[in-house]
């Protein structure tokens, strides 16, 4: 192991300070003396490969790539470098507390390598004056990797994908990215065979999910946000006013949420209620009211009274069918 | 701070033990990170810069001893990285790594599209964790240099969002219990059940805080119970810190997931109807069975600890959901709907309120 590092280093720091390009003969020459012709190709390849999957930019290039001498490889130091960014003290403690976020083992690993690369330069830490609980983000689903990766390098993904206990089906999606919500992953971009917008959750994705095709196969529309996007495609919040009227002892969460309380009064029925005005974001506010049972009654607004008596009626009927 | 989940730490062991399984590359990638952090730094000494690395002190040196041959093409010695290493092999040595000629890797290497993304997702769920505005304002002042040290090379922004960042009132709640988990003092909380939709007071000691699906817990001894319990930080109507300190141990790490969920009660498995609606609950709900029904229906096994959680949760999915049995628990269900009907008399035609006693 320790000969080939010290050529694959001495292949980045041979690019690395070339003022041109390093032809393929000088390269070969220089660090795979005595290597057959096929030897070389297969090392060189994969030598290549190896130092670009560390995030190392080699370049091709050169003046006439069919005939020119010169055509051959190297590494701009700008590209190569981490821009110089110089945390403070307060802003490198921060990153490193970043290090302790992701229960994802790879996603782990890659936050410390930026972290150690970020902090290279050796600046202090001032963690006390940090005020914050450190967030944990999980990501179990087995598809979270193969959509993020692919939203990266906006390659085409196909999967099963299984609604309740139908049958899975097969999909294809252009990822423009993950989003998390109620410590679930979804992921969002364009279903190709719908030809729209979609959101799907990672939990319900069958067996592997495949990233298909080339990578840069498709744009992500500028301007995308991928959580307005994930947003739009699930049930939306109501605003609504509500005067309902509540049992004593009763209904803690709508008491917590109401603007006003008055207490004391008559309704219908026998035993004495609260009037309560809730003033909240809501997707389903009849659900939230319903689950009360007798314990609250909607005075205001018509609809959601309706809403509430319909959806009872409805619940009788289908009981005593 | 939370516990990992077993199985995550399992797999982050796994994942170590592969890599210090030696690689080429990942010796490369050492080699690329030691490099600018010595030039930072002058000299350190060994175990100092191990401990800084997260790299054992033999790894380093056999790291430090490739280093040693690598260098400029020309091959002649004041072409090649000079390393101190009778310092550090030398009994007489004194453990300090010297480096010099290798001034063309100061630079740390820029950031992998991979590593831009954990990093500045990590960053973003970390300023949903800032208590105060000060804080929250150093999170967006680093995540701004990095969004731009990403966007300098061809790391693409990251697409991925961490989630709605929790309640300010929760952080703050969240931040509290931790220093009493830490400090070990008792709590007194007012608490919501939603089962019996009541708040009770009781004294407890706090152990720790996970996260499950979304919500965080504490998880703590209860001292009215006598027993373990799991609180959810957003049902938490107040909390308390006492000057009395805890009186019991934590024990050993508990699994959030089977510990919500609990099968040490007394249980009755019920079989629901359900409309696809309703179908979310067995998402959400750890269920026994499901199984397909005519008319695009699932009928649902479920075990519940307590008929009134259940009764609540059918009302609110009204009409979607039915009991199929037990006859108790459908007639349960029919009763609180049938009292909630009876409120508004036969007909809720105008809206207005209905007379008393009509």
């Amino acid at each position: 192991m320790a000969h080939k590092t010290e050529r694959l280093m001495n292949l980045l720091i041979m690019l690395l300070v070339q003022r041109h390009y390093v032809t393929k003969d000088r390269i070969r020459d220089i660090l795979y003396p005595g290597a057959s012709d096929d030897a070389f190709e297969k090392m060189f390849e994969r030598d290549k490969e190896e130092l670009r999957s560390l995030g190392v930019p080699i370049d091709v290039g050169g003046s006439d790539p069919l005939f020119g001498d010169d055509y051959g490889y190297r590494i701009v130091q700008s590209e190569f470098a981490l821009p110089d960014i110089s945390l403070s003290a307060d802003e490198a403690a921060v990153v490193s507390l970043a290090t302790k976020v992701w229960e994802h083992a790879r996603l782990a690993e890659a936050t410390t390598d930026a972290v150690r690369k970020l902090t290279a330069a050796g600046v202090e830490l001032d963690v006390a004056a940090l005020d914050l609980v450190q967030p944990r983000l999980g990501a179990d689903e087995p598809a979270f990797e193969v959509f993020l990766e692919a939203a990266q390098e906006r390659s085409e993904v196909d999967f099963e994908y299984q609604r309740g206990t139908s049958p899975a089906v097969t999909r294809h999606l252009q990822p423009w990215g993950v989003v998390r919500s109620s410590g679930r992953w979804y992921a969002v971009g364009f279903d190709t065979d719908r030809g729209e917008e979609r959101v799907f959750r990672l939990s319900r994705v069958r067996g592997e999910a495949r990233k298909v095709g080339e990578p840069g196969a498709y744009d992500i529309p500028a301007g995308t946000d991928v959580r307005a996007v994930a947003g739009r495609l699930t049930a939306p919040v109501v605003e609504t006013t509500a005067v309902v009227l509540v049992r004593p002892g009763t209904g803690h969460p709508l008491r917590r949420a109401a603007s006003s309380v008055e207490h004391d009064v008559t309704g219908p029925g026998d035993g004495r209620w609260d009037r309560i005005v809730l003033s909240r974001g809501s997707v389903d506010l009849a659900a939230e009211l319903l689950s009360h049972g007798p314990d609250v009654y909607v005075e205001e607004p018509p609809e959601l009274r309706e809403q509430v008596v319909g959806r009872l009626d409805a619940l009788l009927a289908e009981v005593d069918r | 701070m939370s516990r990992p989940a077993p199985r995550t730490a399992q797999r982050t062991a796994q994942k170590t033990a592969q890599r210090t399984a030696q690689t080429a590359k990942d010796q490369v990638a050492r080699l690329l990170a030691l490099v600018p952090y010595l030039h930072a730094r002058g000299q350190v000494r060994l175990d100092a810069a191990a401990a800084d690395l997260g790299v054992a002190p033999q790894q380093l040196v056999k790291d430090l001893k490739v280093l040693f041959l690598c260098g400029l093409p020309g091959g002649y010695p004041d072409d090649l990285i000079d390393v101190d290493i009778d310092a550090l092999e030398d009994p007489e040595g004194d453990r300090v790594i010297r480096v010099s000629n290798a001034d063309y890797l100061s630079r740390p290497l820029r950031l992998t599209p991979t590593e831009a993304t954990a990093v500045i997702v990590a960053l973003r769920a970390l300023r949903g964790g800032a208590v105060s505005e000060e804080t929250r304002e150093v999170v967006d002042r680093a995540l701004a240099k990095l969004e731009q040290a990403a966007a300098a090379g061809a790391a693409t922004t990251p697409l991925v969002d961490p989630g709605e960042a929790p309640e300010a009132g929760l952080v703050e709640l969240r931040s509290r219990l931790q220093r009493a988990v830490e400090e070990r003092r008792q709590v007194r909380l007012v608490y919501y059940v939603p089962a019996r939709d009541e708040e009770s007071e009781r004294v407890v000691d706090p152990h720790a805080l996970s996260d499950h699906a979304g919500a965080t817990y504490l998880d703590a001894w209860c001292h009215v119970a006598e027993a373990p319990r799991w609180f959810r930080l957003d049902r938490i109507r107040s909390a308390e810190v006492l000057e009395a300190h805890t009186t019991t141990e934590p024990e050993a790490a508990r699994d959030l997931a089977d510990g919500l969920f609990s099968r040490g009660e007394d249980l009755t498995l019920v079989t629901l109807d359900l409309a696809h609606e309703a179908y979310w609950v067995t998402e959400y709900y750890p269920v026994e069975a499901v199984r397909p029904g005519a008319d695009g229906r699932y009928e649902v096994d479920l075990l519940v600890a307590d008929e009134r959680w259940l009764t609540r949760l059918l009302l609110r999915l009204a009409p979607h959901a039915r009991v199929v049995a037990p006859a108790p628990y459908a007639a349960a269900l029919h009763d609180r709907a049938a009292r909630a009907r009876d409120l508004y008399g036969r007909s809720t035609a105008g809206g207005g309120r209905p007379l008393r006693g009509e």
